[in-house]
């Protein structure tokens, strides 16, 4: 919403400065978003004559003009624009201006040898249109040395507020100054509004065409004929300020409806009278219906859209826009003028729907003063007959502006108990007053009638607002909100921590935590299992940005891709976020998940005298996944690593980790060579992903006493062993069987080499592991290690079909 | 030969010994089973009492001192032996070593921020709620007074996902407000939480992304006011801020889930592209807030004239921005790993209160 300040001060009685409104408009909830002010900016502008304007000598196109300024002697200006000529009066700016049109500051300069102290200037320089063609060609009577922007009428500053949504009653410059005067800062100047006395009855009646259940589409239509008038120009001061704000003049009848728009909030149209045919009626749209309008485009009209129709058709889109065929111009001499009152519902889906923004439509569809429409009506018809001439008739009305009173019971304390600030009733009283509320009955609790114009005003909290908007926010002092009365407990959830250790522990493993986008390109989606129809953005912002993840890998690998692409190939990322099985809560689940690239691994990337770490491989991502398990302290008892994984995963690089069959909780891996290629994926790149939700927690125990300590007072003795099994026989296969070849002894199985290649047959590999064993109760002798080492060789065989290496 | 002459010898053999071995070969000599000195102290045992008095402490001592000669020169040797190995024994201190993983990884600004506000509200008795990222429209809007085709819905550019059998749409929440509705129809007031999460709107530019993050902040009892939520506020500011105070500006404003309802601008000073708060003459806006609608409250059960609150939203990129200095939006999710780097957080850096938001 924009206006100028003598605008402002039509509507209000103030002394108060441009700066001191700006405040208190921000200060009550009208936020300026921006102040004009042309005068300020175009101060060193004036306005000069052209003494002479002779040739340049070393120049065809350019003049050597002498310009008498208003202050001193004469000055030289050298001047491209073909229409500087001798006599003109024009604008000058003196050396040292910024010049807006061309964003530069002008200096004494020679122009092809001859020196220029200024420069005239066009409406394009000055930022004020696109009149480009030559410079500002003025009247005889503009005074010379007089500020250019002073004599334009341009010294009115434009003030933009950001009107929320809430507020219609601000969409006029009338209620802007009410608010405004709430505070004090000035009288709200409230003309007398007499009826317009009608010269006869209005000529076409009017009809609403609805049933019961329509009637709120337009409850009220007020319409009036006036004969003869004279549609040329408005006049300069209604131009200046509709220019101001940023709309283009058209001719009187036009003007005035956007004045009064801007000025009451009262959007009206008018009906070149000598164009309709007939009655008018009002309407749902028939489906095929169509409106050439006012703004050159035709629109298609459905049922559900309201509008205003003749005997010829459709002539406008109620409370929206005019048609072209009825449109008022120069040869307008009977003019009908339209108030009504529109449904908000209504006009939002149809505004919405056609994809027109409008004043008219900005305003019905915020709600419009439903008890102005009539004097409205009488007021647009008071500036046509003043501006224009020409005879009006009597209203023509059908409907009734809707019931809008609904009385507020409200306890002064209600300010207290939500605001926490104790204001006089005497103050409160006033600002809700002069807020147009009116208040019956005394004493703690009294009845509020909001005024029409504030379709906002539901309940006591609104009443709240208006009372502590107009005192201002910041007379409420803070207050501590009470502490508890005990010390902290913790707040967050098992889920909420592990996510956020999560985070600690995979940076701490050299890894930059990445934050993507939760929807990434459909192909990603659906390689990573994903795609389903429910989760694909209806509406996108771009192609690439279309499905709902449903892993965090695809959007890691593409951005360790980019930073490749962009001279590091050694990216090493990962993101713990959210992911989507499908459209309801219970699908989201939160995942923990990183790539590693190139040489990226744990223990750093790159060549190193101590010896270049080579490309990553599966067991760069098993162990960020173990490491993670280990650090959220997941019981890792019951672990199992599989073999293979998703589709997104090498078929032979990669594992499952889970707690069973049916509770999977990651994988980990080389992504797939069809998976890199169709993401666009160059050199080697692994990945886990563990989804948080489905670890297992630790049990609840009663108290945080930790399991006892046995430690064993005999020496811990190591034992190794190479076998020879198949290849396709898992290590952890020969782990776990010489683990529990003798359970009470063996501690610890580590596999501490694996080899394939001579001296081992086609098909085998060799698996050395060594075997610590503690004993318990006393030292073992050689015959008993002997006897320990027999079962663990004949269990591993047993179980893998394991020889001992010979 | 007479001892002195024998002793002469052997000292001048056991200072020419170049090494050990040289020096073993001279001991054997002397002290061994066969050694002169050895041979000599033999004699003693035949002498007669008078011929050992004389000659006895002769032997004895030239055995001391040969012995005394002969320690001597062994650890002369020993100490020279591993100055030579130490003198050999030489790295180059300036190579580099790896860094060390734990310096290399960084937590991204967004997580580091949540863990901020999570250790300061904490303080305050604010649990932590979260709730989906797919949300009903009429938890996104109706529930939290946004009426069907209510011009304020445009106020969000909502992302829809498609119609299901009904025709009913769910949305990408706008705001983490929603999980205010969540909580208060889960839980009896009174009610402490805040909300961090992604929220998402329909909006790309130099200072909006489609997707970003918010903080909610809801407190319901039977007292809670709007002087409590400037309270709230301004505490909360300064110990994010780490700043000894701030003036904070409220400004009337609109929002459908809040009456009265307020956007709160920092004051702060701009130096060189450095944002200073508690000093300045520009304005910030950094937060909207407001005391919880009556309807909001009816739509979870709650009678609007026994309890009452206030919530608050905060954009946590934008007060990451603020804090930290970043200038642009955008690349908080491009995952450059010069930008990760350089504005992330040490892993071990975890916020807390006693050992301050910030190291």
């Amino acid at each position: 919403m924009k206006f100028t300040l003598s605008w402002l001060k039509d509507h209000l009685d103030t002394a108060a400065s441009l700066e001191t409104v700006a405040e208190t408009l921000t200060r009550i909830g009208l936020e300026v978003e921006r102040v004009e002010d042309k005068a300020a900016a175009l101060k060193p502008y004036v306005i000069a004559r052209v003494l002479t304007a002779e040739q340049h000598p070393n120049a065809d196109r350019l003049r050597v003009c002498s310009v008498e300024t208003g202050e001193g002697a004469p000055v030289q200006v050298v001047c491209g624009a073909p229409n500087a000529r001798a006599g003109m009066l024009s604008v000058f700016a003196p050396p040292g201006t910024y010049v807006p049109g061309k964003d530069i500051t002008l200096s004494v300069g020679t122009i092809r040898g001859v020196e220029s102290r200024g420069m005239l200037c066009s409406g394009a320089e000055l930022g004020l249109g696109d009149d480009g063609d030559g410079i500002l060609d003025l009247p005889a009577d503009a005074p010379v040395g007089t500020p250019y922007a002073v004599w334009a009428g341009l010294d009115d500053p434009v003030i933009e507020i950001n009107l929320t949504p809430n507020r219609p009653d601000c969409t006029s410059v009338h209620g802007i100054a009410r608010d405004l005067a709430a505070t004090g800062l000035g009288v709200l100047k409230r003309e007398p509004m007499p009826p317009v006395r009608g010269e006869g009855p209005a000529p076409a009646a009017v009809t609403l065409d609805f049933d019961d259940y329509d009637r709120g589409l337009c409850p009220y239509f007020a319409l009036r004929l006036v004969r003869g008038v004279r549609n040329g120009p408005s006049p300069d001061w209604m131009q200046a300020r509709l220019r101001a704000i940023g709309l283009r003049p058209i001719n009187a009848l036009v003007d005035i409806t956007n004045y009064m728009t801007f000025d009451r909030g009262r959007p009206l149209h008018v009906f070149d009278a000598a164009k309709v045919a007939g009655a008018l009626t009002v309407r749902r749209a028939r489906e095929g219906e169509s409106l050439a309008a006012l703004d050159g485009r035709t629109y298609a009209l459905t049922d559900e859209m309201v509008v205003i129709a003749d005997g010829n058709g459709v002539e406008s889109i109620g409370g929206i826009i005019g048609g072209e065929a009825t449109g008022c111009d120069e040869s307008t001499t009977d003019v009908l003028i339209e108030s009504a009152l529109w449904s908000p519902a209504n006009i939002a889906q149809t505004g919405r729907r056609l994809g027109i923004i409008t004043d008219a439509r900005y305003r019905f569809e915020r709600g419009v003063d439903p008890a102005f429409a009539l004097a409205g009506l009488d007021l647009a018809t008071r500036l046509v007959t003043d501006i224009c001439g020409g005879s009006p008739s009597d209203p023509a009305i059908a409907g009734e502006p809707p019931e809008t009173s609904h009385v507020i019971d409200f306890p002064w304390t209600e300010v207290r108990r939500l605001a926490g600030i104790e204001l006089s009733r005497a103050e409160m009283k006033v600002s809700l007053e002069s807020l147009g509320f009116h208040i019956a009955g005394s004493g703690d609790r009294v009845k509020v009638l909001p005024p029409s114009w504030r379709p906002d005003i539901e309940g006591k909290a609104d009443l709240v607002e208006e009372i502590v908007r107009i005192a201002g926010l910041d007379r409420i002092e803070p207050k501590p909100l009470p502490r508890q009365s005990h010390v902290a407990t913790a707040v967050l959830t098992p889920l909420q921590k592990r996510t956020r250790l999560a985070r600690r522990a995979l940076a701490s493993r050299g890894l930059l935590e990445a934050v993507t986008w939760s929807f990434i390109p459909r192909e990603d989606a659906v390689l990573f299992g994903g795609g389903a129809p429910s989760l694909a953005l209806a509406n996108p912002i771009a192609s690439e940005l279309s499905d709902m993840r449903p892993s965090l890998v695809p959007g890691l690998l593409r951005a360790a891709q980019r930073n490749a692409d962009r001279g590091y190939p050694d990216a090493a990322l990962f993101e713990v976020g959210q992911c989507f099985a499908s459209d309801e809560p219970e699908g989201q689940s939160i995942r923990a998940a990183a790539v590693r690239r190139g040489t990226g691994g744990h223990a750093g990337a790159g060549r190193h005298w101590d010896g270049a770490a080579g490309p990553v491989d599966a067991f760069e991502a098993k162990a960020d996944a173990m490491a993670l398990l280990a650090a959220l302290g997941v019981p890792t008892g019951g672990l199992q690593v599989a073999a293979g994984g998703p589709a997104w995963l090498h078929p032979g690089r990669s594992g499952t980790l889970q707690f069973g069959p049916k509770t999977v909780v990651g994988h980990f891996g080389e992504v797939h060579p069809r998976v890199a290629k169709a993401l666009g994926l160059k050199g080697v790149i692994v990945a886990f992903e563990i989804t948080l939700d489905a670890l297992p927690l630790p049990k609840h125990r009663p108290t945080k006493v930790k399991p006892a300590l046995a430690l064993s007072d005999f020496q811990p003795i190591s034992r190794d062993f190479a076998f020879v099994v198949s290849r396709d026989v898992a290590a952890g296969e020969v782990v776990k069987a010489a683990a529990s070849a003798e359970r009470k002894l063996v501690t610890g199985v580590d596999v501490f080499d694996v080899y394939e290649g001579a001296g081992v047959p086609e098909g085998s590999k060799s698996v050395a592991i060594a075997v610590t064993l503690q004993p318990v109760e006393k030292t073992l002798t050689d015959a008993e290690i002997e006897a320990v080492s027999a079962r663990i060789v004949a269990e591993v065989s047993r179980k893998t079909g394991a020889t001992l290496r010979a | 030969m007479d001892f002195a002459e024998l002793e002469r010898d052997l000292l001048a053999q056991v200072d020419a010994a170049s090494d050990e071995a040289a020096l073993e070969t001279v001991r054997v000599a002397a002290l061994g089973k066969k050694g002169s000195v050895s041979e000599l102290l033999k004699t003693l045992g035949a002498m007669t009492p008078d011929e050992r008095k004389e000659r006895g402490p002769l032997i004895n001592g030239l055995r001391d001192r040969v012995q005394g000669a002969l320690t001597q020169r062994r650890d002369a040797l020993a100490e020279a032996a591993l100055e030579a190995r130490l003198a050999a024994e030489r790295v180059d201190v300036t190579l580099p070593v790896r860094e060390a993983p734990e310096a290399r990884g960084r937590i991204h600004p967004i997580s580091q921020v949540i863990d901020e506000i999570t250790a300061i509200f904490s303080d305050m008795g604010f649990s932590v709620a979260e709730g989906p990222d797919i949300e009903t429209d009429e938890l996104n809007f109706t529930a939290l007074n946004f009426p069907p085709g209510h011009p304020a819905r445009e106020m969000h550019d909502t992302f829809f996902l498609p119609p299901d059998r009904d025709g009913k749409r769910k949305v990408l929440r706008t705001h983490t407000s929603p999980v205010q509705i969540r909580t208060m129809r889960a839980k009896e007031p009174p009610i402490r939480v805040i909300i961090p999460g992604r929220t998402y709107r329909h909006d790309s530019d130099q200072t909006h992304t489609p997707m970003f993050h918010q903080v909610e902040g809801l407190v319901i009892d039977r007292s809670a006011n709007f002087a409590n939520l400037r309270w709230v506020l301004e505490e909360f500011c300064r110990t994010f801020f780490e700043v000894d105070g701030v003036k904070m500006r409220f400004r009337p404003s609109f929002f459908p889930f809040t009456e009265p309802s307020a956007e709160v601008d920092i004051q702060c000073s701009r130096k060189g592209g450095e944002i200073r708060f508690g000093e300045g003459e520009d304005w910030l806006e950094i937060l909207g807030c407001g005391m919880v609608h009556p309807n909001v409250l009816r739509n979870c059960g709650l009678d609007p004239d026994s309890v009452q609150g206030f919530a608050f939203g905060v954009g946590i990129d934008r007060i990451a921005m603020l804090k930290y200095g970043m200038p642009d939006l955008r690349p908080f999710f491009e995952a450059d790993v010069r930008w990760l780097q350089h504005y992330g957080f040490r892993p071990l850096d975890v916020p807390s209160l006693v050992g301050g938001l910030t190291s």
